[in-house]
């Protein structure tokens, strides 16, 4: 049954890849990717990855979209037709996939329990986790605690985003009530949202909270928490949702969760320990690594979830340039 | 799984791979260029977790009876490299903006046709 779930997910992901090709409104193209990406988080739950298909879901078929549609909005939802026959593309395309193919040949097979990815260190972090770490979510005590530097890495590399983004496309706050003209008459959408803000929220927090012991953590109760704004900025209008969460206070939270994933290292390192080195936090080792796991988490939630409503802001707060070609 | 349906996995990912692929090189619309990056990132995120899989394992969460998890490395690694992805998704939208709002345009042909212009 897997795997005939797995066969017609793939299949069905081949399509939505197909269609992307083939469609010319971008608006069309930004829907059909978003079904391609939760097409694929759903593949990974049947996969057994559901910390991978929450931050898919969240991620790929959420944010992204937004940020399509947005992009679309300020420039152009009509693709121009190609000025070269695309045979040459066409060409390097088949080749390369064709030596891919070869290259899969002598690929373990799918499922193989004697592949060599899972005889490396995967089976320590699976034995070790329970006792050295204490919690049952292997992929959370992997990613938090056994290989920490790089979630501070990405962390990093998150909030360089937001930076960047901010760099390129600027923030200007609008007066209030100027955009809301359009939006008096989304009655069904205001009382949804109104009725879904709260909820959102709490979910993100569950998520936050429980990441250590089901699917979730904080870079997914991040993105949840940033789409709860969202939510809110679409039925009330970009104003009021600003009023809502300020944005100095936005710039301080992306910088304030990648500082506190720092301290956290400096502070294992004061304590006695390695940079990062949570056994040193509480008496117990374990406790340690709990409270570590947990400090991080929020930092890196606070950051992801500050950098992803800047991303917003910045591209929804700008006005369309005039005039296409 | 044996016999040629146990690489049925890694030939879809290839075709989606290339797919997204195609679109980036052949297609000289810029959102469209993107669009193409994020299929081609997402085929590689499904190549990685069909690899992570092991036969009749369950999700790497610790639980009493059960005793075959898959692989929880390249969940992790790729749970961040989706966050990855968002920021190269986000700065990229945010370039095409700009040169939208320089050249009038997004379409590639277009902008090569002005650069030679000028």
């Amino acid at each position: 049954m897997e795997h005939l779930i797995n066969i017609v997910l793939l299949g069905l992901l081949m399509l939505a890849g197909f269609a992307i090709v083939r469609t010319k409104s971008l608006l069309a193209v930004a829907m059909l990717t978003s079904i391609y990406s939760l097409l694929s988080a759903s593949l990974f739950v049947v996969l057994d990855a559901v910390d991978v298909a929450l931050t898919e879901a969240a991620i790929g078929a959420g944010i992204s979209t937004i940020l399509m549609l947005a992009a679309i909005a300020l420039t152009s939802d009509e693709e121009k037709a190609p000025r070269h026959t695309p045979l040459l593309p066409l060409f390097v395309v088949i080749a390369t996939g064709a030596a891919l193919i070869y290259g899969t040949l002598d690929m373990p097979r799918f499922g193989d329990p004697a592949a060599p990815a899972h005889r490396h260190v995967a089976p320590t972090y699976l034995q070790d986790t329970p006792t050295a770490i204490g919690i049952p979510n292997v992929v959370t005590s992997v990613l938090a605690s056994y290989r920490s530097y790089d979630t501070l890495g990405e962390v990093t590399v998150i909030f360089t985003a937001g930076t960047g983004v901010l760099a390129l496309l600027g923030f200007r706050p609008r007066r209030r009530n100027t955009e809301d003209t359009g939006r008096k008459k989304l009655v069904i959408l205001r009382v949804v949202a109104k009725l879904f803000f709260p909820l959102i929220l709490l979910f993100a927090l569950y998520v936050l909270f429980h990441g250590d012991y089901g699917p979730g953590g904080g870079f997914q109760a991040g993105v949840i928490f940033a789409t709860g704004f969202i939510l809110y900025a679409l039925a009330f209008g970009l104003s009021n949702s600003q009023q809502l969460i300020p944005h100095q206070l936005l710039y301080v939270m992306a910088a304030a969760g990648v500082l506190i994933y720092g301290l956290v290292g400096i502070a294992s390192m004061l304590l006695g320990g390695k940079f990062l080195e949570y056994q040193v936090l509480a008496n117990d080792p374990v406790t340690g690594q709990h409270v570590g796991i947990l400090l991080i988490e929020t930092g890196v939630a606070i950051t992801v979830a500050a950098v992803v409503l800047i991303i917003y802001y910045g591209f929804v707060s700008r006005r369309p340039a005039p005039g296409d070609i | 799984m044996q016999g040629p349906l146990g690489l049925y996995n890694y030939w879809i990912v290839i075709v989606l791979m290339m797919t997204g692929f195609y679109i980036v090189i052949a297609r000289p619309n810029l959102i469209k260029k993107i669009v193409g990056l994020f299929v081609f990132q997402t085929s590689v995120f499904i190549f990685f977790i069909t690899m992570a899989k092991v036969e009749d394992g369950t999700a790497p969460i610790i639980q009493e009876g059960v005793n075959l998890y898959s692989n929880p490395l390249p969940h992790v690694l790729i749970l961040t490299a989706i966050v990855v992805s968002l920021a190269t998704t986000a700065l990229g939208l945010a370039l095409v903006v700009r040169i939208r709002e320089s050249y009038g345009t997004i379409n590639e042909d277009d902008i090569h046709v002005q650069d030679e212009a000028s």
